[in-house]
């Protein structure tokens, strides 16, 4: 049974001041309703005036989508009722849309795969409840019009998308393209949110609503699809609905069936002119976006394919990166994509707590041969564990010092008493066995002698010095 | 900035006014201290504004709509607030939710509506300028009524900024007055570009009318004077024109075959955007609270069923069903259809006459409770819509008189000119006089 999937996404765009007003967007940590006025606050007789920056930024996103953008797109009022709602209308677009007919290209399931992307158009956030005195039986509600006025893109797409995790590609491309146009900060609440539509071949199609997380995109539609191929399995038809998705369960549940939906009698809004920015279009000049410069990192800095995905996947990822590629592209790709994006991982960090010159600063350690690998490890470790309580950390170097993580290197000679040599030594004497393993032939044997004296030495021997002063030992004493 | 004082304790006997200012505030400027009327649905800081409804009763706007802040800034005292129709929904301010205003010429008969306090104000001699508001004819019908000069500007000369919205696509804030000069002066102070109401026109008004009207073209639509105006009126309007005929224009007849569709055309307009501009009005911010026990939607249900009169509740009812999908097509797309005819029919008009003449109100003032279906209400805008409809200026300047009772001369013009129509009106109140 064939998947079909298409999103309704609604982005945040990151303008300083709202949609049809001047109250100012950054609202974080502030007390409810300090940030509104009468426009919007939707106070009988205030007007909308249009803000020229989020045009300009929902116009970045349609030429970036490659959509053709209309001669003119027209403002409508979506009429509902709701408690945060404040005019009883919220100003979108409907049947004159900003842009259509674009697409984007994605990572698909058998090799690259466009996207086609139906139409973007600009929006206005209403208010938000707040419920007090217990999320399942509130006593009241209250309301904050704080966000009222948010401006929003809402971006759709023809149902191209043939699984979950096609789904997830998208949207990670998708941010990816608006972070890099410098229209979006996806670390920002209510950034993002996702209404998914989703059938199997042949059956009828549900619309799962209020998706607000990427990973809850993938977890909505793989339950979403079981739950419809369980029930054609049975012989159950799957009925025409709105669900919701219980993030914290993973499942989705019935929100109303099709027959009472909604009519919100969209029609023209009055008091704002039609929009004509057809000419304004073409002189938009865009940034570099991810595919660009995944190229320019494989041209410029040598780096992987894999390396190049990874590390322009993410604007703070990649604008990192070229902090740091100075000191050694190779290297630096290499600890960037595999060792610092896990290790922020498994910390739930973002990149942007960690400092580039703490980083560019370890990366020489590295490249100098001041450090190990293994050490590497350990210092980065020290560091992220620093910054993500304090905020601050060590330098690198200071790091090692107090650690004593720098490099002892065996000398050259024969019966040399440097610590490398004694580290073998004792290694030999406590393993007479490997030794005598590795005297019969068994070449894993000395193997694990290094890893004794690596050991011993808390990683700060080169391996290769390791492993030359291992040999000289075991074959003198044959 | 050295405000002074102007006692204002008028004899309100015919219930223009909702609210009294006692002690109102003045500066400097064009209009210092001459009291001013405004109608209640234009906001206004710190005074109650509830476009006489109950569901907005005791709402004190915090802030100046933007016509109230260009008359503060010349001076004028803001002296109260004049009562209306609901909303602006009626022709007779019968609808008010705290009781109608008589007409100052004959209380026994309703002043006009909607802006029929600010008229009756004038009328009355309370206040010598007064604001409207005319979505369909509510500054001109009070006037005419009333027997005083009202101005419904083009559609964007004057700032919507702070009016409580009816039909926000029809709806102009206008100049009242006794004479044509006081409605030029007026005009001269609120019509200005407004950076906050995004329809708004750079187009500022100065202008000393003149009553040379040698030569203007007055195009005379037949259907101005079709089947429902009443003789008498027509007679008197027809003398009307004959006068400025005689002061050197030149009276063309014409047809106007749009004027069919135009009164349907605006009713679902208007009430397709009152539906969406009343929906705000649920008790969650104004008016007394819902019953907070009951689910919201109930709570919504229960408290715009007892906040909103009969007329707001008809019009917001008809106008949801008109903008509803499956219906959306049916009324209100044709009624745009219907629309930009009436436009065309008066460009091809304005292509062969400078102004076009004609009644203001098929008959004059109603008595009390004479028009109780409402069909028969609406029918008495016919003559006052298409200029709505089009947003052309058109002004109504008192004509004369039948059995006492004022009635109104009609003059529409060009779009943006709103001088010509003050100009021809001047020469007609002048010539008059004479």
């Amino acid at each position: 049974m064939n998947v079909i999937v298409g999103l309704e996404i609604h982005c945040q765009l990151d303008t300083a001041t709202k949609l049809f007003c001047g109250c100012s967007t950054d609202y974080r940590d502030d007390a409810p309703n300090t940030h509104v006025c009468p426009v919007c606050l939707g106070l009988p007789g205030a007007l909308p005036v249009l803000n020229r920056r989020a045009v300009e930024y929902a116009l970045r996103v349609a030429k970036a989508l490659h959509c053709s953008v209309p001669e003119e797109s027209v403002f409508a009022r979506k009429n509902y009722f709701y408690p945060d709602l404040n005019k009883g209308f919220q100003i979108t677009q409907y049947d004159k849309p900003l842009a259509v007919s674009g697409y984007l290209d994605i990572e698909g399931d058998d090799g690259e795969k466009r996207v086609r992307i139906a139409r973007v158009h600009i929006e206005e956030d209403p208010g938000r409840l707040v419920h007090k005195g217990g999320s399942d039986r509130p006593r009241y509600s209250l309301v904050d019009y704080n966000r009222a006025g948010i401006p929003l893109i809402e971006i759709v797409t023809e149902p191209d998308l043939r699984s979950p995790q096609e789904a997830r590609r998208f949207l990670n491309k998708l941010r990816a393209t608006l972070e890099y146009l410098g229209v979006f900060d996806s670390e920002k609440e209510g950034s993002l949110r996702v209404d998914a539509n989703v059938s199997l071949e042949g059956s009828e199609r549900v619309e799962i609503k209020n998706i607000t997380s990427y990973k809850g995109v993938e977890k909505a539609l793989t339950f979403e699809i079981t739950r419809q191929k369980n029930a054609i399995r049975r012989g159950q038809k799957v009925v025409r609905e709105t669900r919701h998705f219980v993030e914290a369960r993973g499942v989705t549940t019935s929100a109303r069936s099709k027959e009472m939906e909604q009519d919100y009698r969209y029609f023209p809004e009055p008091d704002l002119p039609p929009l004509r920015v057809s000419d304004w279009v073409d002189g938009i000049v865009l940034p570099e976006l991810p595919d660009a410069r995944r190229q320019r990192f494989m041209d410029q800095y040598g780096c992987s394919p894999i390396h190049a995905r990874t590390l322009t996947g993410d604007i703070r990822i990649a604008e990192f990166y070229e902090k740091v590629a100075g000191i050694d592209p190779a290297l630096a790709a290499t600890w960037v994509a595999d060792t610092l994006l896990g290790e922020l991982n498994y910390r739930d960090m973002s990149i942007s707590a960690v400092p580039p010159e703490i980083f560019a600063g370890l990366l020489s350690l590295l490249k100098d041969r001041a450090i190990t690998d293994r050490s590497g490890v350990e210092v980065l470790r020290v560091i992220l564990d620093e910054l993500k309580e304090t905020g601050t950390c060590e330098t690198p170097e200071a790091c090692v010092g107090r650690l004593g993580l720098r490099v002892i290197s065996a000398s050259g000679e024969e019966g040399g008493d440097d610590p490398v040599t004694r580290a073998a030594r004792e290694a030999i004497e406590e393993n007479p066995q490997a030794a005598e393993d590795y005297r019969n032939g068994r070449k894993e044997a000395l193997n694990y002698l290094v890893g004794q004296v690596m050991k011993k030495t808390r990683g700060c021997a080169k391996p290769a010095d390791v492993h030359r002063v291992l040999l000289r030992l075991l074959d003198k004493g044959k | 900035m050295g405000a002074e004082t102007l006692d204002f304790r008028p004899d309100d006997k015919y219930h223009a006014f909702l609210k009294i200012v006692p002690e109102a505030q003045y500066g400097p400027g064009r209009l210092s201290g001459v009291p001013v009327a405004v109608k209640d649905n234009i906001s206004t800081a710190g005074i109650e504004t509830t476009c006489a409804s109950r569901i907005l009763s005791g709402y004190v706007p915090p802030y100046d709509a933007t016509v109230v802040s260009l008359l503060k800034a010349e001076g004028a005292a803001i002296v109260g607030k004049t009562n209306m129709d609901e909303f602006g929904m009626g022709s007779t301010t019968e609808n008010s939710a705290f009781g109608p205003t008589l007409n100052p010429r004959d209380p026994g008969r309703v002043p006009g509506g909607s802006s029929g306090g600010s008229a009756a104000a004038v009328a009355a001699g309370l206040v010598p300028l007064a604001l409207g508001t005319d979505t369909g004819g509510s500054i001109r019908c009070p006037a005419a009524f009333c027997g005083i000069v009202g101005l419904k500007p083009t559609y964007g000369r004057v700032s919507r900024y702070g009016l409580i919205a009816y039909g926000n696509s029809l709806e102009q804030v206008g100049p009242m007055a006794a004479t044509v000069s006081g409605v030029n002066l007026l005009m001269s102070v609120i019509c200005r570009h407004d950076p906050r109401d995004s329809t708004s026109l750079d187009a500022p008004y100065s202008h000393t009318p003149t009553m040379d009207i040698r030569g203007t073209r007055v195009g005379v639509p037949e259907e101005f004077f079709g089947e429902g105006v009443e003789p008498r009126v027509a007679s008197v309007v027809w003398d009307a024109i004959s006068l400025l005929e005689r002061k050197g224009a030149e009276v063309v007849t014409c047809r106007m075959p749009s004027m069919e569709y135009a009164l349907a055309a605006y009713y679902v307009t208007c009430m397709s955007e009152a539906s969406s501009n009343l929906a705000r009005f649920d008790g969650v911010r104004y008016g007394p609270p819902p019953d907070h026990r009951k689910p919201w939607h109930e709570a919504f249900q229960e408290r715009r069923r007892e906040g909103f009169g009969v007329e707001v509740r008809r019009r917001i009812l008809i106008g949801t069903f008109a903008l509803s999908s499956g219906y959306y097509g049916k009324y209100y797309a044709k009624a745009q259809a219907a629309r930009r005819n009436v436009r065309r029919d008066f460009l091809r008009l304005f292509s062969e006459v400078d102004v076009i003449a004609g009644p203001t109100m098929p008959t004059v003032a109603f008595r009390f409770g004479e028009k109780s279906d409402p069909l028969s209400m609406y029918l008495s805008d016919i003559l006052t819509v298409p200029a709505n409809l089009a947003g052309i200026p058109a002004i109504s300047v008192p004509c004369g008189k039948v059995e006492g009772l004022p009635v109104g001369l009609q003059i529409m013009g060009r779009w943006l000119e709103d001088e010509r129509v003050v100009d021809v009106a001047y020469a007609y109140e002048q010539g008059a006089g004479q």
